[in-house]
């Protein structure tokens, strides 16, 4: 037994230890403090990286001319017959294209030195066929002058978004000074200009002499197929496996292993998983590749072990006294289950497998494997199948799939691609936190 | 046929008549390599109350919980033994532990309304057994059971309110009226007024003595004040053991085991 002796220090005077003390946790505070700038400064840097280089995609620049519809160009026989107008090609429509251009510089009262082949050019390779399809859905405008919009090419639309300037051009062989003096006069005259381009959003990709006319939008129904997928395998799978998991399977060494395997295969690599299904749903059961229902399937693969860890955790939230109290009532193991624990535990589900599901909807490295990047899709599926086995793209897929493109045009609708992706992530995450606060209930 | 179903009938008469309702024969209870039940007997009656005294750890719980097989929600539990309720085995195979706890019901220690309205609450037992054959029955049912429950006048106006909205001894009482719900002959009880106060606790005692008419009560307590008011009989355990069992004015006046008057008096416990 030591003494104790009583020290006799004043209350008023902080001793050594304690200052000690008191600095360490004012330190630790300071580290905190720095650790939350830093990561907060991140987050402005990132936000205000992607906000400024994508913002401009949603924005395109169109010409308005006034295009004659000659009957003697597009439909010869002059019966309106749809098979026969098919006939003509976009190369029909390029010399209406290029004597619109040169009526609307004489009618603008524009001088300059360039022939009509090279105005045209200003437009995009994409415009004959906007102007073909248009005439298609209606044939009745054949033989009118109508008033059209057409996209420009992309050198025009990085002229007047910056990107391309007089001093860049000289490496440049697409576009020469002429035609940006006919573009500044153009501006001048009101018939040129920027505005905003839901075709990006809802459009399809394009190829690469095209970038004017690439849009997100085919890319977004692949990515919706798949998680269609998705959620109809992984909730239910993940659910029915956690609840049997959770509540009826017996605690023994073949459970632990189970479990401990699924903790794993939530940190496996995605990338693993994109061969696990080259290899089984692509080589060995022949699915069609670039489908996003095999998209979908690697990807619920991908999503189970979260689910089914979210769901256990908020499995194990609900107090044992309201499973007791069914019990005590007489309702049977699988009563108390359905009525009372999953409807507790359900917000916490939802919220998980939303979190599954963004995580999902972000992922690119397995489509790589499947085929679902580098493939240019041009065309909106038709229908549920056509959906789920057409060969498509998903959003990351597609955003990879530009930034890898040459045309810096493309760069610019890379990062247009990641704001959209990231709008539908933030929305998942805020509905999941809605889901949370709506539906939490305490005891 | 018909002689049969009479004499089955005597026999259950004279089955009922038997004092005994729950006969317990050398209960041994594990949880893993501990024995936490050791050779226990004990009958508990009819229209009685059997207060289960002793300190934390003995068993009691355990043993209550043994009554209507809630052990065996937990795996590592195995009970051995022999409880027979009227004369039939409950941990024979034949038995379902779900037909087994709609005739036992059990009051826990705290108070566990289901998050949803108090009507709900005492429906549920009933709804899942069937024992309404329509929403008229039904509403008489958990009228009579809110009743019974005492807890019907504070109630009656906002049954579709959340029973969790109740205060504590009000939650409690709503959890007796959801057990008697299911028309149970036998009422578990693990430590009902733990977690109550003083108030609520003398209310929940006077339904406890009430509800000696309709049932056989059984009522684990920590209070030895609240087993001397509310029990007729008591059991003494001590370390699993069933020390001593007897009426309760005789418990209390004149143990017979030292260790019974050392936990009495407070000396042990």
């Amino acid at each position: 037994m030591t003494d104790i002796t009583p020290s006799g220090a004043s209350l008023l005077v902080q001793d050594a230890r304690t200052q000690k003390r008191n600095r360490a946790e004012a330190r630790f505070k300071m580290y905190g403090l720095a650790a939350i700038a830093v990561g907060l400064l991140m987050l402005v840097i990132l936000l205000t990286t992607i906000i400024s280089r994508g913002t401009g995609a949603f924005q395109q620049t169109y010409v308005t001319l006034e295009v004659p519809l000659l009957e003697a160009k597009l439909d010869k026989k002059g019966n309106r017959d749809l098979a026969d107008i098919k006939k003509v090609s976009t190369f029909g429509y390029a010399p209406l294209m290029k004597a619109a251009f040169e009526e609307k510089v004489a009618a603008a009262g524009i001088e300059t030195s360039l022939k009509s082949k090279q105005m045209a050019a200003l437009l995009s390779k994409d415009a004959a066929a906007t102007l073909r399809n248009y005439v298609l859905q209606d044939v009745d405008v054949i033989g009118q002058t109508i008033e059209f919009e057409f996209l420009t090419n992309s050198r025009v639309d990085g002229y007047l978004k910056g990107r391309v300037s007089r001093d860049s051009m000289a490496n440049d062989k697409s576009i020469n000074a002429a035609q940006l003096d006919l573009v500044d006069a153009l501006i001048a005259d009101g018939s040129l200009r920027k505005r905003f381009n839901l075709d990006f959003i809802t459009g399809a990709d394009a190829s690469d002499q095209r970038p004017e006319a690439a849009g997100m939008g085919v890319a977004m129904i692949g990515s919706f197929f798949m998680m269609l997928v998705v959620l109809a395998l992984a909730l239910p799978i993940g659910v029915a496996a956690s609840i049997y998991l959770e509540e009826f399977a017996p605690k023994n060494w073949i459970t632990d292993i189970i479990e401990v395997n699924i903790s794993n295969l939530a940190a496996v690599p995605s990338i693993v998983f994109g061969i696990l299904g080259l290899a089984v749903f692509i080589n060995y059961m022949h699915l069609p590749n670039s489908a996003p229902l095999v998209g979908g399937l690697v990807l619920t693969l991908m999503t189970l072990p979260t689910i089914i860890i979210s769901t256990r955790a908020s499995l194990k939230s609900v107090p044992p006294s309201i499973r007791d109290a069914a019990l005590g009532v007489g309702a049977s193991k699988m009563q108390s289950v359905f009525h009372h624990v999953l409807p507790l535990a359900a917000p916490g589900i939802l919220t998980g497998t939303i979190i599954g599901l963004a995580q999902a909807l972000g992922e690119t490295a397995p489509l790589l494997l499947i085929g679902m990047v580098g493939f240019i899709a041009s065309n909106p599926p038709d229908g549920i199948t056509s959906g789920l086995m057409d060969p498509n793209s998903a959003m990351p897929a597609q955003i990879y799939e530009w930034a890898k493109r040459a045309d810096p045009a493309f760069y610019e609708r890379a990062w247009g691609g990641i704001i959209i992706l990231l709008v539908f992530l933030i929305t998942m995450n805020a509905i999941a936190v809605l889901l949370r606060r709506r539906f939490e209930r305490r005891w | 046929m018909r002689d049969n179903i009479i004499s089955e009938k005597d026999v259950m008469q004279n089955q009922t008549a038997h004092p005994a309702k729950i006969a317990a024969r050398n209960v041994q209870v594990y949880y893993g390599d501990t024995h936490a039940i050791k050779d226990v007997n004990v009958d508990i009656e009819a229209n009685t109350v059997t207060a289960f005294i002793g300190p934390s750890g003995c068993g009691k719980s355990t043993f209550l919980r043994c009554i209507n097989r809630m052990n065996d929600t937990i795996d590592v539990c195995r009970v051995e033994g022999d409880i027979r309720i009227d004369g039939e085995d409950i941990y024979d195979r034949k038995v379902d532990p779900v037909q087994l706890r709609a005739k036992v019901g059990m009051v826990f220690q705290k108070p566990n309304p289901f998050p949803k309205s108090i009507y709900d609450n005492v429906a549920y037992g009933p709804r899942i057994h069937g024992l309404a054959r329509n929403k008229a029955e039904l509403d008489d049912i958990v009228e009579k059971a809110l009743r019974r429950g005492a807890i019907w006048n504070e109630v009656k106006d906002r049954l579709h309110a959340p029973g969790t909205g109740l205060s504590g001894g009000q939650q409690q009482r709503l959890c007796i009226a959801r057990a008697v719900a299911t028309e149970p002959e036998v009422l578990l009880m693990d430590e009902p007024c733990s977690a109550l106060d003083p108030i609520a606790t003398a209310q929940v005692e006077e339904l406890i003595d009430e509800l000696r008419q309709s049932y056989s009560v059984v009522i684990v307590t920590h209070s030895m004040q609240q087993a001397a008011r509310v029990s007729q009989k008591t059991a003494f355990f001590h370390l699993g053991n069933l020390v001593e069992f007897g009426e309760t004015d005789k418990i209390f006046t004149a143990p017979e085991d030292p260790r019974t008057e050392s936990y009495i008096t407070g000396r042990i416990g």
